[in-house]
């Protein structure tokens, strides 16, 4: 039976692989290629820092956020601007004292919009289905993009993180030319990676972390030896408005803040579906599988089936991810590492 | 006192089954098709049938088949402009290639090649339900959005990537200006919706709501889940094949992938979820409302913003907008689930008790 159910996903992987194989094969050089692979694991790591989110709020409430890219957008606009209005207003220095202390408004800005939430849409909408649900995070996605863009305003943003954009060369010394790696990419890995270890932390040793597995694992059960849903839910939305909000500044100090971050942002619902819905090493693991994924896609795949269906320009990334986590969902419905219970009909 | 079914007795089945069992419903709809028929064409300004009644009919069409596959059958598609392209694409390939055809015919097929593709993705359905299924239904709108816009074949080789038709056809008839495009549409979603409302009384829409209530019971009582929700997917996409073909040829004459972006498929669900799930007259009601808000907001806000002092620009008005229809949304799935649809039913049931309570 294992064996049958796993063999899909095996054929999938394998098909995988040998995709990631094939560029070396039919002779890209190996500088480039790794170049395009670092490129792809950096934005994996984005992907992942919104996933993360993702799944904590599925974890703790079963609501699939949609409005999870509307708080990355929301919480890097208001730190983006906070940033630049705060020398004005009290007279700190701009720079890194403004942006610390923008961070930590923005941060107190999410804490207060995740108990809003839980108020105004989640308590009165509470057992039921999963889709309205959805919809109402929808409806949350559509209000706080208005919303963010009439307070903070719609133009493109700044945030500095005082990191120098020019790439550096590394392993010079092993291929012609070595590899070109931007220096605000490896510390948005670092911040990545600090944020999950945090997490992890936080999770595993904080009376507050272990209520919230409770929780996740079984809200009766959770309710029963007395933990408050009720404020569990608005910490859990509280720390994945910490999570959007760190996601936001990360992609922000990258591309700009803009309300294209939102579009972006729905890239996570891929990796979500491809790690598990209860995952957080999924949603890791899956976030770098689609970005590598797909920028090999655009670099390797897009320019021979530009010319082979002479198509009008590349642009696979645009949905590779969800074709992707469609195939994932045929052959394996609970994700790499979600729980094996799938509503099946 | 007005609104009372007494004295109207029912002595054949026939009679018994009829869509518009009350008297007065029937001169209500009855009179507001004749209304939209003999009256609208001759009073209403050219302004008011491009950028109002034309469009709010081609959405009404497309929310009517969004409301079949997510109010009726019970399975969430985020990605249904992405059918509206195909249908959209269909047709004007279909003109550009077969220009003897007759447009009507072209909506047809078009209508038939956009529910073959919502089968295709219509199949994850079988394995998976609700959120997942949302993801599925993203995918399609995001691989056929980047279909239309890369394939060259599809635009006929236009070096733009955005295709443009020449004015309708019909028998000899050329519907060139706004009034005759808006009687042409007129017909045609009248007879959809007409057609939609009696699927949903029938054995399919019944079967449809079997799933959508409790899958497994349905299945227990012989409702082969498949057949039910594949042909929910199939007749949903026909819909907004129909309703794509419509907005690209009727409404905006030349356009470009864009057109049918994810915006669009979320503005379609908003349209059920305010306007009412699982109701025809929603779909209307929705679409109505979502086709009017932005142009009333983008004339009533700058006067009041000037009333108190505030400069509310275009964007400004696009904002608050986007505030309200989420708050709309929020609203209504907490007040009223069923939308303003279940609102009316109310009023209606009021009504016949009126001047008594009960």
């Amino acid at each position: 039976m294992a064996a049958k159910k796993n063999g899909p996903v095996i054929a999938l992987g394998a098909v995988l692989a040998a995709g990631l194989a094939a560029p070396l094969v039919t002779g890209s050089p190996l500088g480039f290629y790794l170049e395009v692979l670092i490129g792809g694991l950096m934005a994996g790591v984005l992907y992942s820092l919104v996933a993360l989110g993702f799944v904590l709020i599925f974890k703790a409430s079963g609501v699939f956020n949609f409005a999870q890219g509307a708080m990355v957008l929301f919480a890097a606009l208001a730190l983006a601007r906070l940033a630049e209005w705060l020398p004005a207003w009290i007279g700190i220095p701009a720079g890194f004292p403004a942006l610390t202390l923008a961070f930590v408004l923005a941060a107190g800005i999410m804490v207060g919009l995740a108990w809003v939430i839980e108020r105004i849409v989640l308590r009165p909408l509470v057992a039921q289905d999963p889709v309205a649900l959805l919809m109402a995070t929808l409806g949350v996605t559509f209000f706080l993009d208005g919303f963010g863009q009439t307070i903070w305003g719609s133009d493109i943003y700044k945030i500095d993180l005082g990191i120098s954009k020019d790439p550096t060369m590394i392993l010079e010394s092993m291929f012609q030319g070595g590899i070109l790696v931007s220096k605000e990419d490896l510390i948005a890995a670092v911040i990545a990676a600090g944020l999950v270890i945090l997490l992890a932390l936080f999770f595993q040793k904080t009376a507050t972390g272990r209520a919230l597995r409770a929780v996740a694992d079984d809200h009766q059960a959770a309710q029963s030896i007395g933990i408050p849903l009720n404020r569990i839910w608005v910490i859990v939305w509280a720390v994945a408005g910490f999570v959007a909000l760190v996601a936001g500044m990360v992609w922000g100090a990258k591309l700009g803040v803009q309300f294209s971050l939102a579009q972006l942002a729905l890239k996570a619902l891929p990796v979500v579906i491809l790690g598990g819905f209860t995952s957080i090493p999924g949603a890791i693991i899956g976030g770098l599988i689609i970005g590598v994924g797909e920028k090999m896609a655009e670099v390797f795949l897009g320019p021979p089936l530009v010319k082979m269906w002479d198509l009008a320009g590349g642009g696979i990334e645009n949905w590779f991810a969800y074709v992707l986590a469609l195939l994932f969902l045929m052959v394996r419905p609970e994700g790499l590492f979600g729980e094996k219970h799938i509503d099946r009909v | 006192m007005f609104y009372r079914e007494n004295g109207q007795f029912k002595s054949s089945y026939r009679e018994d089954q009829q869509i518009l069992g009350i008297r007065q419903d029937r001169w209500f709809i009855f009179g507001l098709i004749a209304f939209a028929f003999l009256v609208v064409p001759f009073v209403a300004s050219d302004y008011m049938f491009r950028a109002i009644l034309i469009p709010f009919l081609i959405v009404s069409l497309a929310a009517i088949g969004l409301n079949l596959l997510v109010g009726y059958c019970g399975q969430i598609s985020l990605g249904h402009a992405a059918f509206m392209a195909i249908g959209a694409y269909a047709a004007y390939n279909l003109v550009v290639r077969f220009p003897q055809l007759n447009f009507l015919l072209v909506l047809v097929l078009a209508g038939l090649i956009a529910a073959g593709v919502g089968i295709l993705f219509g199949l994850p359905s079988l394995q998976i339900k609700g959120l997942y299924l949302g993801v599925a239904t993203l995918a399609a709108q995001f691989f056929i959005d980047w279909v239309f816009a890369r394939v060259k074949w599809f635009t006929n080789y236009s070096p733009s990537g955005s295709v443009s038709t020449a004015p309708i056809e019909l028998f000899g008839y050329k519907f060139d200006s706004p009034v005759e495009r808006y009687v042409l549409v007129l017909a045609v979603v009248i007879v959809f919706a007409l057609m939609a409302k009696n699927l949903v009384r029938g054995h399919i829409g019944r079967s449809w709501m079997a799933m959508r209530d409790m899958d497994v019971a349905a299945e227990v009582i012989g409702i082969r889940p498949m057949y039910a929700k594949l042909s929910a997917f199939a007749v949903s996409a026909f819909y907004a094949g129909v309703a794509g073909a419509l907005w690209g040829f009727v409404h905006l004459g030349s356009w470009e992938p864009a057109a049918f972006s994810i915006n669009f498929s979320l503005n379609l669900l908003f349209m059920i979820i305010i306007g009412g799930m699982g109701s025809i007259l929603g779909s209307f009601i929705g679409a109505a409302f979502i086709v009017l808000l932005p142009i009333t907001l983008n004339q009533v806000l700058p006067p009041l913003g000037a009333l108190v002092g505030m400069n509310f620009g275009t964007a400004m008005a696009s904002h608050l907008e986007f505030m309200i229809f989420g708050a709309l949304i929020i609203f209504f799935l907490i007040v009223e689930p069923l939308g303003i649809a279940r609102l009316w039913a109310i009023g209606k049931e009021k009504l016949r008790l009126w001047p008594f309570p009960h």
